[in-house]
């Protein structure tokens, strides 16, 4: 295979939300054949640079990935199917990029707030964050509001995402906001808050930057902030 | 018989039932007393003449009718004569059904004879003392008639989850005599869809015109019995234990005719039968049986339905109440009845009391839409569009209606538990549970797309209106927007030639 084609072939198995070669595909069988992590290894053992596996063939297939999307083709499954090929591949990616010195899209802290542990909508915006090029630190359910600061400090996170499902927790993104005061790394990361309780109107009463309603929403406002 | 298996496929049931064995058979004891003590009141001379010749006791009375006693054993042979299986043909073959007694493979079908069609205008209002306007539906009632049913059979051809299609309007044409209104009405559902039609008679002078309009279409007398592309409903009780002259003398010319035909009764709990269960399906049961056991009487192996449409009475008007629960009860304990006997059941479920659609159609609808076809009859008429009892017929509330049953057939498929699902179960949990986000999505992609999983409600609305009649109308109107697929121009030419009576305004090539 030659190299434009096994970009295509990445491309492909993208679209086709196939990982490796266990995974069968949407429209066909395709078992048994290479999925994105092998193909990948297949493209840097080859000489293909990482930042051209990620630009035409991985970003390319998420943005057709989101034209099914929008053509009502595709559905929420298969965009999270796709962002998982698109987090596999990153794993492999990211040491040559670091080395490239290529930055990913944005950096964010991800959360469920204290006392809190549903973290369904939390893990698919962190999928779907992935699988667009942020770098996602996702720290899991029921996280006290000072290791949440100090996990977007350490890190230099230019954004974080709050969630919760339940409205006897929902104060803790306002507790959370509020200990970035005694740190003065408010001014460097915007906040974006969602779950089933939260509003627009809750966001900006407890001085977040955001309020995603569902995961197209929250990346659309990773996008308006990284762009700020 | 043409035992078509490429018909139409209804969905299979595991069929629930209210009733133990022991009541059935106390039912069935109960009904067969009825008719042995009581009888029948018959008002056909040539009915009980021929239930004398079988082994009845007929006893004349002084107003031109006679009391008819059936002995258990005729009965009972009689019902042993009836097929099992009865085919129900279609224009289109894949459009045929197969109705097995021993097989609960529910289909669902239009009904009725509505008089009134309710045409729906979408309008806009304006707040009185603001700014908001809304969209709501207007409502105009329109007479019934031949136009209006070319139109209902137009839309129930493209409604995906209709198998068959019942005349849902009256038509009431002031230049169709009634002479011709079987014809014209028999024709104009043929004509519109290639379901399986089934209508019942205004005038037994007009059978042999119907049978002919079959025949041409059918391409013969022979080809139209193995390919009954219509078939007929006689309502030959009138409860309480009555034959009526007329019903029952169609009955008996559609048997000698080699037709299939639904043998119904449709008592009122409350008024013309017992309200009580036991009494409502005792009585609608000894109906039925006393009507299979005369077709049986006329054409030993007729092919005939169990039609039972048990209705209450509302306490306050005594007018039909369908939306209760107690019309459930009594279709499943009639449902079980038929499969008793072996004979494929013609119910009845769908029916709205509500006068336009909306939630209390939606509720009365869904009562009996999602629990009478658990029991497994054969063929559910009434299903569709029906309004305020069965008087108005909505095209908009059936298409609300199709998405409705669409519901309910996905939600009587068969379990799909096995040991090739738990191992990919297993498979899957384990994969699942290796990954940071440690959701299913990923593996329902071929489920949504398969049919397995099925789609939120047709018409739903995002924002905070509930806009599902309006998305029905328009969705309709889409549909209507098809071009009918109509009879061939030799076909309709010659049946325009041969059949008397039809008006030219529904030949599409005139």
């Amino acid at each position: 295979m030659k190299g434009d084609e096994l970009l295509q072939e990445i491309e492909l198995n993208v679209v086709q939300g196939r990982r490796n070669s266990s995974d069968e595909g949407l429209d066909e069988d395709l078992s048994g054949t290479p999925g994105v992590t092998e193909l990948v290894e297949d493209a840097l053992n080859r000489g293909i640079g990482a930042k051209g596996i990620l630009v035409d063939a991985i970003s390319s297939g998420m943005t057709e990935v989101g034209e099914r999307y929008e053509k009502g083709m595709y559905f929420l499954p298969d965009m999270l199917a796709a962002a998982e090929t698109v987090e596999a591949a990153m794993e492999i990616l990211e040491p040559y990029l670091l080395k490239a010195g290529i930055e990913s899209r944005g950096k964010i802290v991800l959360a469920t707030v204290k006392g809190d542990l549903h973290d369904i909508g939390k893990n698919i915006v962190g999928l779907m964050l992935k699988g667009t090029g942020y770098s996602v630190i996702d720290l899991g359910n029921n996280v006290d509001p000072d290791d949440i600061v100090s996990a977007v400090v350490e890190n230099e996170a230019n954004m974080l995402g709050l969630s919760a499902l339940l409205t006897t927790t929902m104060h803790q993104m306002s507790e959370t906001i509020e200990a970035f005061s005694g740190v003065g790394f408010r001014d460097k990361v915007k906040v974006m808050v969602g779950g089933a309780p939260i509003s627009s109107e809750f966001a900006e009463e407890i001085g977040a930057d955001g309020y995603g309603k569902d995961a197209f929403e929250a990346l659309k406002l990773a996008d308006d902030f990284t762009d700020i | 018989m043409n035992d078509n298996a490429n018909g139409r496929e209804g969905v299979l049931v595991d069929p629930i039932g209210r009733l133990g064995e022991s009541q059935l058979e106390l039912i069935h004891e109960t009904s067969l007393k009825i008719l042995e003590r009581v009888g029948i009141i018959c008002y056909s001379d040539e009915a009980s003449s021929l239930l004398k010749d079988a082994g009845c006791e007929v006893v004349e009375r002084d107003d031109d009718a006679s009391v008819v006693r059936f002995p258990r054993g005729l009965i009972e042979r009689c019902i042993e004569l009836a097929p099992s299986t009865v085919l129900l043909g279609a224009r289109d073959p894949e459009n045929s059904l197969v109705l097995r007694a021993e097989e609960p493979r529910v289909r669902f079908g239009s009904g009725s004879e509505a008089n009134v069609y309710l045409e729906m205008e979408p309008s806009k209002f304006k707040q009185e003392d603001g700014e908001a306007s809304i969209e709501y539906p207007v409502y105009r009632r329109l007479r019934g008639n031949v136009e209006l049913l070319c139109e209902a059979a137009h839309l129930c051809q493209q409604l995906e989850n209709l198998d068959f299609f019942i005349r849902t309007v009256n038509i009431q044409d002031s230049d169709i005599d009634e002479m011709d209104k079987d014809a014209n009405k028999f024709f104009a559902s043929l004509n519109n869809t290639s379901k399986h039609v089934m209508a019942g008679l205004t005038c037994l002078e007009s059978l042999d015109k119907v049978i002919r309009i079959g025949e041409i279409i059918a391409g013969g007398e022979k080809e139209l019995r193995e390919n009954p592309v219509l078939s007929f409903i006689t309502c030959i009780a009138k409860s309480p234990l009555q034959f009526v002259e007329d019903t029952t003398g169609k009955m008996m010319e559609i048997v000698r005719r080699g037709m299939p035909v639904v043998i119904s009764s449709s008592p009122q709990g409350g008024s013309t039968a017992p309200i009580q269960e036991t009494g409502m399906v005792s009585q609608i049961n000894a109906e039925i049986i006393a009507g299979i056991t005369l077709s049986q009487v006329v054409k030993p192996g007729a092919p005939v339905l169990y039609g039972s449409v048990p209705v209450r009475a509302r306490m306050d008007d005594l007018n039909d109440l369908y939306g209760a629960p107690e019309f459930c009860w009594y279709n499943i304990d009639c449902i079980q009845m038929a499969r008793r006997y072996g004979i494929p059941c013609y119910s009845t479920a769908g029916v709205g009391d509500a006068k336009v659609p909306g939630v209390q159609a939606t509720v009365e609808k869904l009562i009996s839409h999602a629990v009478i076809p658990m029991a497994g009859a054969q063929y559910v008429h009434y299903a569709f569009g029906l309004l305020e009892k069965t008087n108005v017929f909505s095209p908009d509330q059936a298409v609300l209606d199709d998405a409705q049953i669409g519901i309910v057939k996905h939600m009587l498929k068969a379990p799909d538990v096995n040991g090739e699902a738990a191992e990919a179960t297993l498979s899957m949990i384990e994969e699942v549970m290796g990954t940071s986000h440690k959701l299913y999505a990923r593996y329902t992609r071929k489920s949504m797309r398969n049919g397995t999983v099925f789609p939120p409600y047709q018409f739903e609305t995002k924002e905070s209106e509930d806009r599902s009649v309006l998305e029905a109308h328009r969705r309709r109107l889409e549909l209507m927007e098809v071009p009918p697929r109509y009879l061939s121009r030799p076909v309709v030419e010659r049946i325009y030639k041969e059949i008397a009576g039809l008006v030219d305004r529904i030949n599409p090539y005139s």
